[in-house]
């Protein structure tokens, strides 16, 4: 059976968009991470999930998130998000998360926000 | 008008590649229920998360068992019922871990307990070590105005 989550890998002034189209369950994160753990190993650390396309997430993708949003930090890259539709929103927000992470509307607005620095609160 | 209780069940094997086909079963349930498109994502993702949970943790990702989800709608009530043979777990303890805690230990299966929590009006875990565990599940239908 073919999944039904694809990622494009695009790049954008500087920054890495991952374009996530479809499921990001338990069965589609591993994709997922594999995608990301690629960028962080090739020392591409300023990284945007546009999300415009994302149907559908659960833990298991907002854990893909978490697992490397803090060694990205360190090493003075972030993960910023673009394009949530409102359902798929109401996920990051049951569980606090957009206040963790940076979330605009567009790509290039998130990727513009790796010149102004992160307006994330510590 | 007498209401009665309808009646679903879902029994598919223990890999998370069915968890597409557990949110279709779920959604078409929770359309019938009446819930909004909203709700019946919160639904679908509540199930999701109780599957998931039972095929990482009380199967630890073997594909050879079986999940069962059986569907309640009574009135303005939907019932979710995941039930399996695994490996049950104490949900006292997730329960007591903070939040960061859960984000850290991501493969705990608490951050789904969590949002499965959240999402619906009651959670009840029915746990009979080595023989049957089953997470119950029930969110009340907002009556429209």
């Amino acid at each position: 059976m073919s999944t039904n989550f694809q990622i494009e890998r695009t790049e954008l002034g500087g920054a890495v968009v991952l374009a996530l189209d479809g499921f990001l369950d338990a069965h589609t994160a591993p994709q997922f991470e594999n995608a990301i753990s690629s960028e962080v190993e090739a020392g591409h650390l300023h990284l945007v999930a546009d999300c415009r396309k994302l149907s559908y997430i659960s833990s298991a993708g907002l854990g893909v998130f978490m697992s490397f949003i803090e060694e990205i930090r360190e090493k003075g890259g972030d993960i910023k998000l673009s394009g949530i539709e409102p359902k798929v929103y109401q996920v990051f927000e049951v569980l606090g998360f957009h206040e963790l992470f940076d979330i605009v509307d567009h790509v290039e607005a998130a990727v513009a926000l790796f010149d102004q620095g992160s307006k994330r609160k510590d | 008008m007498a209401q009665f209780e309808k009646s679903f069940t879902l029994q598919v094997p223990s890999s998370t590649e069915n968890l597409a086909l557990i949110r279709e079963f779920v959604s078409a349930i929770g359309a019938q229920a009446g819930f909004d498109e909203k709700d019946v994502m919160r639904l679908q993702l509540a199930v999701d998360e109780a599957c998931a949970n039972v095929i990482e943790h009380a199967y630890d990702l073997e594909a050879t068992h079986e999940v069962t989800i059986r569907a309640l709608i009574d009135d303005d009530v939907i019932r979710f019922e995941v039930i399996d043979r695994g490996k049950g777990f104490d949900p006292a303890r997730i329960e007591e871990q903070k939040l960061d805690a859960l984000i850290r230990d991501r493969r705990s299966g608490g951050l789904g307990l969590r949002l499965i929590r959240s999402i619906m009006d009651d959670v009840q875990y029915q746990i009979v070590p080595g023989e049957k565990n089953e997470l119950r599940m029930m969110k009340k239908l907002k009556k429209r105005t």
